[in-house]
C-alpha cells in the first residue's frame, strides 16, 4: 500500500512536470489534455490493482503513430518506473509480416484492420484487437493553397498535379474509397509508397495536392495546409491495437494497451488529430476535423 | 595460382566461406520460399514486364549519363591538381553515404519545379523532371555515378601517366591522349565502374521514389514494384525479385566475361 | 624565377652564337630548379650530331631530357631548335610537348599496350592529321626499315625487348622530329640483345639527319653511339668533348673512372680489327665487317723497351700528358694509336714518365674486345 501511494504521488508529480514542459513548448492543446490525464491516472483504473510492472515493452506501431506513441511511451514509463518502452515504427504491413515472422514484439498497433488481420489470422494476438482511434482524410495542399483547391473535384482538373498513396497502402486505399464516393476520377502523377512520401512532395510544392490523414496535416502544420472534404466520412481508417500472443512481457503489454485506451492516452491521441472510435462513429464532424484546436485549449488561443 | 589453391590458410578460408554464405544464404532463402507454382500467374501481368523494361532502360541510361559525366570527373580528380581537390573528392563520394531518400529530397530541392535549377528549367524550357522517366534516370545516376567515378579514378591512378606523356611527344593533345591512350588503358576500370553503377542503378529505390515518384509504366521500376507488392502480397514481391535477380545475374555474368577477360 | 644577371649573360651568349651556321640544330640553355638540385646546362648540337648526356643516377640527365621534350617547364634559360624558340620562361613562352618537333624514345619504351606495333608507329602521324590509311602505310615502311615487317600486327606485349626498342625508335622517328631524345635506350635490354640493338641504333642514328640527344649512364653506349659526350654531375656539365677526348683527358676522378675505355672503330678481320690507317688490333672475339675494338686503360702496360712476351698489340707511342686520379695515374698517349693507360704512381716514377717520353704500350688481345659496329 505504501509503495502504491508513493508511486501514485510520483506519477502525479511527473505528470505535472510534463504538463509544464508541454506548456513551455507552446502546445496548448496538449497541456490541457495532460492535466486531465493526470487526474485520470490518479484513479485506480490503470495500475493499482495490478502487480508492479517492470522490464521492456516492445511496441510495433504504424508510422503515423510515431509522434503520439513516443509521447505515450514516455508517459507510460513515468507512470510505471522500472519499465521501458521500445518502439518500432514502420509500415503496418511490414510490421505485421515481421511479427508473423517471429519478431519479439509485445504490442502491435496497426493503421488498418487488414494488416492486423494478418497477425490475428496467424493467431498472433493474445486478445481480440480493439479499434482505439480512427483517422480521417484531408486534402493536403502547399502553404497558401496556390491552386485554390476546395474539394475532391478540384483534384481532377487539368494542370493540377496530385500525389496519391499507392492503392496497396492504407492511405491509398482510403483515398480511393473517398474518390469513389465523390464520383471523381483522379490521375495522380505518382503513387506514393507511404503518406510521408506524399507529404514531402506537397511540402516542396512538387505537387499541388495530395490526399492524406488529418493527423499528418496537423503534424506538418506550418508547412502545409489542410482542406476538409465531406466524402472523408466515407473513408475513415480504423487503428486497431492488441497485445501479442508471444509477448515476452505480457503483463506490461496489457498495461500499455490499457494505457493507450485510457482517457489520458486518448487525450494525447485526439490532440494530434486522431478521433476516438465513438466520436467518429457518431458521424458528427468533431471540432478537430475542421483543423481547429481542441475545445479545452481554445480559450487560450 | 596453383600454390594459392593448394595452401589457402584456414584463417582466410574460413571467414571467406562464412562471407560467401552470409551473402548468398538470403538469396537461397528467396529461392526456397519462392511461390514456384504461382509464379506463372504472378508474372503474367503486363505491369511486371513494364516495370522490368523501365528498370533496364533507366539503369542503362543512368549508366550512360554516369559515363559521360563521371569519366571526365574521374580524370580531373586523378590527373590534375587544383585547390580544394580533397573536398571535391569527398563531395563526389557523398551520394554513397547519403541515405538515398535524402538524396531524392535534395534532387527535388534543386531540380523540382520549385527547385533552384528546376524552376528555371520549367520556365525556360517547360522541362520538369520529377514524376517523369527522365527523373528516374536522374535519381539513379545521382546514386550510381560515385561508384563509377571511384572505380575510374582508381584505374587512372594505377595507370602510368607517362603513357600520356609519350602520346604528347607524338603530337597528341591532352584530349587526343585521353581518348586514344588513357581511355583504352583504363577500359577495364571503366567497365568495372559501369557495371557497378548499372547494378546500383538497377536496385535503386529511395532516391527514385522520392524524386521521380511511383507511377506504373512511367516511373515504377522493379524495386518500387517489389516494395509496393510487399505491402499486401509478399508472394508477388518475391516473384518480382526473382525476375530482377535473374536478369541482373545474366547481364552481370555476361559483361564480366566479355569486358574484363580475366575475372 | 630567372635572375636578371643570368638572363643578361644568356643574352650575350646568344648574340655570339647567332651566326648563320648556328641557325640550325639545337641551342639550349636549360635551367630547372628541383627540390634536391638545380639543373643548369648548355647544350648545343648541329643537325646530324649525336650528343650523349653521361652521368651518374640523379645527375639531372633525365630532367634535361624532359625539359627538352617540354614535359617539364624551364625555370630559366632558353630552348631554340632550328632557329625557332620553343621555350623562353623570361618571355613566358613554353611550347607544349605536342607542338614541339621532338621525338622521344623512353627508357621502357612506353609502347601503347592496346595498339599493334603498326598503330603505335602510326599514332604520331595520325595525331598530325594524316589519314588512317596514309599513316599506316608510312608506319609499315618504318617497321620494314627496322626489320619488323612481320611484327606489324603484334601487340607490344608479344614483342621481345629488342623488337620493342626498335618499334619505339620507329614511332619516334616516324613524325620526323628535328630533335630525337633517347632516354637510356639500351638499359632495359639483356647483355646479348643489347649488343645487336646497339649496332642497329648506331646505324639509325647515323642516318638521322637532325639532332639526337641520348641519356645514358653507360659509358660504352655513350662512346659507341655519340659524336660528343656531355658529362654532367649535380645538374651541371663537368666535361664535354668527343669520346676519345674525354676518355684520354678526364677532368675529374669521376670521369676517369666512368669513361675508362679506349675505343677504336675499324673493320673486323678474323681475330682482329683493322683501323682506317691500317693499324691492326688483335681482339678476343671475331667480328666481320664494321667493328669496334675496346679495352680499358688498366689493360695497357707501358715499357721503355719493346716488350717481349704474349702481348699481341704493341705500339710505340709518346706520352702527351699525365694526370693523377685517386691512386692511379692516367697517361695520355699519342702516336699511331692514341690511347689512355692507367698505372700506379710508383710505376710511373720507375718508368720516369714525363710528357714527351717515348714508350711502348702493350695490350693483351684477351682484354681487347670487339663489337660489331
Amino acid at each position: 500500500m505504501t509503495t502504491t501511494l508513493t508511486r501514485s504521488r510520483a506519477r502525479t508529480r511527473t505528470a505535472a512536470a510534463l504538463a509544464a514542459l508541454a506548456l513551455a513548448a507552446g502546445l496548448a492543446a496538449c497541456s490541457s489534455s495532460s492535466s486531465t490525464g493526470a487526474s485520470a491516472a490518479g484513479s485506480p483504473s490503470t495500475g493499482a490493482s495490478q502487480p508492479a510492472l517492470s522490464g521492456t515493452v516492445t511496441v510495433f506501431a504504424a508510422a503515423s503513430l510515431q509522434g503520439t506513441f513516443t509521447e505515450l511511451g514516455k508517459k507510460f514509463e513515468a507512470a510505471h518506473p522500472g519499465t521501458s518502452v521500445k518502439f518500432n515504427f514502420g509500415g503496418s504491413s511490414a510490421l505485421a509480416q515481421s511479427i508473423v515472422g517471429g519478431a519479439p514484439a509485445d504490442v502491435f498497433a496497426a493503421a488498418s484492420p487488414a494488416t492486423m488481420k494478418t497477425v490475428t489470422d496467424a493467431k498472433g494476438t493474445a486478445s481480440d484487437p480493439a479499434v482505439f482511434v480512427r483517422n480521417t482524410l484531408e486534402i493536403a495542399v502547399p502553404k497558401g493553397n496556390p491552386k485554390h483547391i476546395s474539394s475532391l473535384k478540384d483534384l481532377a482538373a487539368s494542370g493540377v498535379k496530385v500525389a496519391l498513396c499507392a492503392a496497396q497502402v492504407p492511405c491509398g486505399a482510403a483515398a480511393q474509397t473517398a474518390l469513389k464516393a465523390a464520383g471523381v476520377s483522379v490521375t495522380p502523377v505518382t503513387q506514393e509508397q507511404d503518406v510521408k512520401g506524399a507529404l514531402t512532395k506537397v511540402e516542396l510544392g512538387e505537387v499541388d495536392a495530395s490526399i492524406v490523414y488529418q493527423t499528418d496535416v496537423k503534424a506538418d502544420a506550418g508547412k502545409i495546409d489542410g482542406v476538409d472534404f465531406p466524402e472523408a466520412a466515407k473513408a475513415v481508417n480504423d487503428y486497431p491495437i492488441a497485445d501479442l500472443a508471444k509477448a515476452p512481457n505480457s503483463a506490461a503489454a496489457k498495461a500499455f494497451v490499457a494505457y493507450v485506451e485510457s482517457p489520458e492516452g486518448m487525450a494525447v491521441l485526439t490532440a494530434a488529430g486522431f478521433k476516438a472510435p465513438a466520436a467518429a462513429a457518431a458521424g458528427s464532424p468533431s471540432p478537430a476535423a475542421s483543423g481547429s484546436p481542441s475545445p479545452a485549449a481554445s480559450p487560450s488561443a | 595460382m596453383r600454390r594459392a589453391s593448394r595452401t589457402a590458410p584456414a584463417a582466410l578460408l574460413l571467414p571467406a566461406l562464412l562471407g560467401l554464405l552470409f551473402l548468398d544464404l538470403p538469396l537461397v532463402g528467396l529461392l526456397v520460399r519462392a511461390p514456384w507454382r504461382e509464379l506463372p500467374a504472378q508474372l503474367a501481368g503486363d505491369q511486371v514486364w513494364e516495370a522490368l523494361r523501365l528498370s533496364l532502360v533507366c539503369a542503362t541510361s543512368a549508366t550512360a549519363v554516369s559515363l559521360v559525366l563521371g569519366v571526365p570527373l574521374a580524370w580531373l580528380l586523378a590527373r590534375t591538381r587544383f585547390p580544394g581537390q580533397r573536398l571535391v573528392r569527398a563531395l563526389v563520394t557523398l551520394p554513397l553515404v547519403l541515405p538515398p531518400v535524402v538524396g531524392g529530397v535534395a534532387l527535388l530541392l534543386v531540380l523540382g519545379r520549385n527547385g533552384i535549377v528546376g524552376r528555371w528549367l520549367d520556365s525556360a524550357f517547360g522541362l520538369t523532371l520529377p514524376f517523369t522517366t527522365a527523373g528516374v534516370v536522374v535519381a539513379e545516376a545521382f546514386v550510381a555515378m560515385p561508384f563509377l567515378v571511384i572505380s575510374v579514378e582508381g584505374a587512372l591512378r594505377a595507370a602510368d601517366p607517362r603513357y600520356e606523356e609519350a602520346a604528347a611527344t607524338l603530337g597528341a593533345s591532352r584530349l587526343t591522349a585521353f581518348r586514344r591512350v588513357t581511355l583504352p588503358l583504363v577500359a577495364p576500370g571503366v567497365a568495372a565502374g559501369a557495371v557497378l553503377a548499372w547494378a546500383r542503378a538497377l536496385g535503386e529505390f529511395g532516391a527514385t521514389i522520392t524524386f521521380a515518384g511511383n507511377f506504373p509504366g512511367r516511373t515504377q521500376t522493379m524495386p518500387l514494384a517489389v516494395y509496393l507488392a510487399m505491402e499486401n502480397d509478399p508472394a508477388a514481391a518475391i516473384a518480382l525479385s526473382l525476375v530482377l535477380l535473374l536478369v541482373s545475374i545474366a547481364v552481370l555474368a555476361g559483361l564480366r566475361g566479355r569486358w574484363t577477360g580475366t575475372p | 624565377m630567372t635572375n636578371p644577371q643570368d638572363h643578361q649573360d644568356h643574352q650575350d651568349h646568344q648574340d655570339q652564337q647567332d651566326g648563320r651556321d648556328r641557325r640550325d640544330g639545337l641551342d639550349a640553355q636549360l635551367r630547372v630548379n628541383r627540390p634536391d638540385f638545380t639543373l643548369d646546362l648548355a647544350l648545343r648540337a648541329a643537325p646530324g650530331e649525336v650528343l650523349a648526356l653521361l652521368g651518374p643516377n640523379g645527375a639531372g640527365k633525365s630532367t634535361a631530357l624532359r625539359a627538352l621534350a617540354g614535359l617539364l617547364p624551364l625555370d630559366g634559360g632558353r630552348l631554340r631548335l632550328d632557329g625557332t624558340v620553343l621555350a623562353d620562361p623570361a618571355a613566358r613562352l613554353d611550347t607544349p610537348p605536342e607542338r614541339r618537333p621532338v621525338g622521344v624514345v623512353f627508357q621502357d619504351y612506353l609502347l601503347f599496350p592496346h595498339l599493334s606495333a603498326l598503330d603505335n608507329v602510326a599514332f604520331g602521324l595520325r595525331c598530325r592529321g594524316r589519314s588512317r590509311r596514309e599513316s599506316r602505310a608510312e608506319a609499315a615502311g618504318w617497321l620494314e626499315r627496322m626489320g619488323l615487317a612481320e611484327h606489324a600486327g603484334a601487340r607490344p606485349g608479344r614483342l621481345s625487348g629488342g623488337q620493342a626498342q626498335r618499334v619505339a625508335l620507329a614511332r619516334a622517328l616516324a613524325v620526323r622530329p628535328r630533335l630525337l631524345l633517347l632516354d637510356e635506350p639500351l638499359a632495359a635490354l639483356d647483355a646479348r640483345t643489347r649488343l645487336d640493338v646497339r649496332v642497329q641504333l648506331r646505324r639509325h642514328l647515323a642516318e638521322f639527319e637532325a639532332v639526337a640527344v641520348l641519356v645514358t649512364h653507360d659509358p660504352l653506349d655513350a662512346m659507341v653511339l655519340a659524336d660528343r659526350l656531355v658529362v654532367i654531375e649535380d645538374g651541371a656539365e663537368v666535361q664535354t668533348g668527343t669520346p676519345a677526348e674525354v676518355s684520354r683527358r678526364p677532368r675529374t676522378d669521376y670521369i676517369a673512372r666512368l669513361v675508362g675505355l679506349n675505343l677504336f672503330h675499324g673493320t673486323g678481320r678474323g681475330h682482329a680489327v683493322v683501323l682506317a690507317d691500317g693499324t691492326e688490333l688483335a681482339t678476343a672475339e671475331q667480328v666481320a665487317g664494321p667493328a669496334f675494338a675496346a679495352f680499358p686503360p688498366a689493360a695497357v702496360t707501358l715499357h721503355r723497351e719493346r716488350p717481349q712476351g704474349s702481348a699481341r698489340n704493341v705500339f710505340p707511342l709518346t706520352v702527351a700528358g699525365l694526370d693523377l686520379h685517386g691512386d692511379l695515374v692516367r697517361a695520355e698517349l699519342t702516336g699511331p694509336l692514341p690511347l689512355a693507360a692507367d698505372l700506379t704512381p710508383s710505376a710511373a716514377t720507375e718508368l720516369e714518365l714525363t710528357p714527351g717520353t717515348p714508350v711502348w704500350a702493350a695490350v693483351k688481345a684477351a682484354e681487347t674486345h670487339a663489337y660489331p659496329a
